[in-house]
């Protein structure tokens, strides 16, 4: 009965009882809509998994699919295809907010193929002096020192100019070593997207330290600009 | 059309209204008295003799609220989806009593009169005023609808929005927030790019939104709010310092005087709605001793008065801004939505916080703030019905306001969907068992940013139940969590070991059961009588001989005599037209027959109306109100301005 379009593990769509690959949004035949596909989140774009992607044209993606899977454009559908519509939707919701977002992407692409990564970029950040990068081990104890006497001094009330130029100077120092972070891990995103096997490793590897890095970076900055900030 | 129609709803804290799409252009249907507001008022009328209980919504139930203010609830929105604390903190500014024997655990109910009525009831009356209103003016039923909510309503809110609906007997297709809905009827006629701000505060909520424009497709990039705030706190504020001053000066205490309480109110609101377009406002009220209470309201003591209450905007729209990751001077226009954007004070911190006029422009007031966001409900109705070119190539996108989180070990939250996260969205979790042969579950969800449980509005409670016995720590259950297109929690879990489909009970901290909102549906074999011209005749008749009643009632009212000589005899003539078609077959000039007498004693119930006003004031009781006036003192308004073509 079922005419297979495509080799990877044939569904029969519901409508048409024409049988199609699984990931798909619509059925390819009759083009109705189908239950949430089992791919990954670029999958749901049609995309090769890659780390470099053109924004304007996820976004244009994600708005034509939009259109066409919304839960708007079935409000007066029946029950199954309403519960697909929104459900479909929410996956699609779901990808574009992590791919549109250069590093909840790599840390994606990263546990797709396996890597740990201690938290999500999305989730809640803890400070974790532990595990400080070690070329930075002198200076991020200093910094904290340093935080934690501003601290102090706001709180009696008082202000030190010194300490407060210091601090302006070390988020500075911090804010430049993060752009460094972000240039390396383009090239490592380069180097995986055009890499076969072995190179897309050690690209993995080395983009899982650089998130690391960047992760605990971003919290001294944010830490500073709090203490600064909080006139 | 097959499905009949669908209809935006704006139920408001103070005013309530029904759009629709006419060809291509949003219009408002006119309700009870031919106005396009219909007030959110709702009056249980005093039992009739014969032991029928009905209610009045709108203009007539206000009227009620200076006779007999114990049966009369208004700005009801700001108790929908509260638990019994908060609503306890609510009720702190109105003269609504809660009944006596509300538990902590169930939906608070209001007493009004003799009955007790959740909000979502009062709600359901408003809806179903709205309701009909559109079937009059269709001239057939109508069972699908819009209704907007603040964008900044939580999860409760929204469920119990949806269930006012269900209870009018309205299938609630979408629920849309208003600031969205405003962009929408805004951006139906413009150029379809840019990035806007709708600054929407309204009678008792206040929203921000932040939206890109992108060829016709409407997304919202941040949301933020207080469901606390609006034009009832500056109300409110002013009616308060009346009541001290009264106090003061005249040694009378209306406090414990509920109908003049409203009287004072009324000339608070028309103090600040003066305020809006002159430089003073005086209050003038005759005092149940005789005394007068006259007090002049410069605008500056006002503007400084409600400073602390708007200043309370700045910090949501500032948050909004910094979540879309923009900067004042990236919005290209700010959409002004709420009867509260009309004072200008409001104006002038939109303009600072926006950086307007610095740029040189100027905010959007073109629609009517009142009506906007009903319109833009019709837009979005149209969209959902999906009949019509103006609207096909139009979608919206929405955020959901508050993040989504689960109780952690500690009391912490475990956040699983950021706010201003585009929805529906979705996220998934992986729960165990803690101890050996443990076959259940607890979970708690909360919605709030804040990092404690505690701190956080409690959704659900929920047990995954029947989770085949095994050792600690080995069952795997998958819980998905998806806020639908509503901003509505769905949950549904599967042990993946077992494969089972693990139960679960979700308990809302705050809400109805299904079975309990079954049980409030108004009046449900309404929609279901076969021949509906018939009940629209009849329909017609009833408010034909009321009106006609009412006229004569009036007319040995002392406001008759004010009238002049030839508006008595318009008057005359509009009664002996409708007396003429009245028992005739012929709705429709029924309709235009009353419809006309009611227009031609307008006059006649505005001066009623202030008689209404004063006698409060002076202290009479209902009943003898009620003597001097005649009985009636309800304006003659039964009728909503019916259009049939």
């Amino acid at each position: 009965m079922f005419k297979v379009l495509d080799s990877a593990v044939p569904v029969a769509c519901w409508a048409c009882s024409v049988a199609h690959n699984e990931s798909t949004l619509f059925c390819p035949h009759c083009s109705k809509i189908q239950p949430p596909p089992g791919g990954d989140y670029f999958s749901v774009f049609s995309f090769e998994p890659r780390l470099n992607l053109d924004a304007a044209v996820l976004e244009h993606e994600f708005h034509r699919l939009s259109r066409k899977l919304h839960p708007d454009r079935f409000a007066r559908a029946d029950d199954n295809e309403r519960q697909w519509s929104l459900a479909d939707t929410a996956l699609l919701n779901d990808a574009y907010r992590t791919l549109k977002d250069p590093l909840r992407r790599t840390e994606y692409l990263l546990k797709l193929n396996g890597a740990e990564i201690g938290e999500e970029h999305s989730g809640k950040e803890r400070k974790d002096t532990s595990r400080a990068p070690a070329d930075l081990l002198e200076e991020v104890f200093d910094l904290n020192m340093q935080i934690e006497e501003m601290r102090m001094a706001k709180q009696s009330g008082e202000s030190d100019p010194n300490l407060e130029a210091s601090l302006l100077q070390a988020k500075m120092k911090f804010d430049g070593l993060l752009s460094d972070v972000d240039v390396d891990l383009r090239k490592q995103w380069k180097a995986w997207d055009e890499g076969g096997d072995s190179a897309r490793k050690t690209a993995q590897n080395a983009m899982v330290a650089l998130l690391d890095r960047r992760r605990y970076l971003s919290n001294l900055v944010r830490d500073v600009t709090e203490t600064l900030g909080a006139n | 059309m097959a499905e009949g129609r669908v209809v935006g709803i704006d139920l408001g804290t103070t005013n309530s209204l029904v759009a629709y799409m006419q060809g291509d252009k949003p219009v408002v249907i006119p309700g009870v008295d031919g106005s396009n507001l219909v007030p959110s008022v709702v009056a249980l009328d005093p039992m009739t003799a014969d032991g029928r209980q009905t209610v009045t919504v709108g203009n007539s139930a206000r009227k009620a609220l200076f006779e007999t203010p114990e049966r009369v609830i208004y700005s009801v929105k700001r108790l929908m989806g509260r638990g019994l604390e908060e609503v306890q903190q609510e009720l702190k500014m109105f003269p609504f009593r809660l009944a006596g024997d509300t538990e902590s655990s169930e939906v608070p109910r209001i007493q009004l009169g003799e009955m007790r009525f959740t909000a979502p009831e009062i709600s359901a009356y408003v809806l179903r005023q709205l309701k009909r209103n559109a079937e009059r003016f269709f001239g057939t039923p109508v069972t699908q609808a819009v209704i907007t909510v603040p964008a900044y309503f939580n999860d409760a809110q929204r469920q119990a929005t949806k269930d006012a609906g269900r209870m009018a007997g309205l299938e609630v297709l979408r629920l849309v927030n208003e600031p969205t809905a405003a962009a929408l009827a805004y951006g139906l006629d413009r150029a379809n790019t840019g990035t806007i701000a709708v600054y929407d505060l309204g009678g008792g909520t206040f929203d921000i939104s932040i939206l890109k424009l992108n060829d016709g497709i409407f997304e919202v990039q941040s949301t933020n709010g207080d469901t606390h705030l609006g034009g009832d706190d500056i109300d409110n504020l002013l009616l308060a310092i009346a009541l001290d001053e009264i106090f003061a000066e005249h040694g009378v205490d209306l406090r414990g005087n509920p109908g003049a309480v409203q009287a004072v109110r009324k000339a608070a609101i028309d103090a600040k709605i003066r305020l809006s377009a002159e430089q003073s406002a005086s209050f003038d009220i005759e005092l149940p001793n005789g005394d007068r209470y006259q007090r002049e309201i410069p605008r500056a003591v006002f503007e400084m008065l409600i400073e602390p209450v708007l200043e309370r905007t700045a910090g949501p729209c500032k948050q909004a801004l910094a979540d879309a990751g923009l900067t004042p001077e990236d919005i290209d226009e700010v959409v002004l939505v709420g009867g509260s954007t009309r004072i200008p004070a409001v104006r002038d911190l939109v303009d600072e916080l926006f950086h307007l006029s610095a740029r040189g422009k100027k905010p959007h007031v073109e629609l009517n703030p009142d009506e906007v966001v009903a319109l833009g409900a019709a837009v979005q109705a149209d969209i959902l019905a999906g009949a019509s070119k103006s609207t096909e190539e139009m979608l919206l996108l929405d955020v959901t306001p508050l993040s989504l989180g689960i109780e952690a070990l500690g009391g912490t939250v475990a956040r699983i969907i950021q706010r201003n996260s585009t929805i529906p969205a979705s996220a998934t979790e992986h729960f165990t068992t803690g101890v050996d042969g443990q076959t259940n579950v607890a979970i708690h969800v909360v919605q709030g940013e804040r990092e404690l449980a505690a701190d956080c509005r409690s959704l659900a409670r929920f047990d995954l139940k029947g989770i085949p016995p095994m050792s600690a720590g080995l069952p795997r259950i998958e819980v998905r969590f998806l806020i639908d297109a509503d901003g509505i929690l769905q949950v549904s879990a599967r042990e993946q070991r077992s494969g089972k489909a693990a139960q679960i009970e979700v308990k809302p901290t705050y809400g109805l059961t299904d079975e309990q909102v079954e049980g409030m549906i108004l009046d449900s074999f309404d929609h279901a009588e076969e021949d509906f011209t018939k009940r629209l005749l009849i329909e017609a008749r009833l408010e034909a001989e009321s009106i006609l009643a009412k006229v004569d009632g009036a007319r040995t009212n002392l406001a008759w005599a004010h009238l002049s000589g030839a508006e008595q005899s318009a008057i005359d003539v509009a009664v002996r037209t409708l007396n003429e078609v009245k028992d005739g077959d012929d709705t429709t000039s029924i309709r235009n027959a009353t419809l006309a007498l009611d227009e031609t004693t307008r006059r006649l119930a505005e001066l009623m109306m202030d008689a209404a006003v004063s006698s409060a004031l002076r202290g009479k009781t209902m009943n003898a109100a009620d003597e001097e006036l005649k009985d009636d003192v309800t304006a003659p308004h039964p009728m909503a301005a019916a259009e049939f073509k």
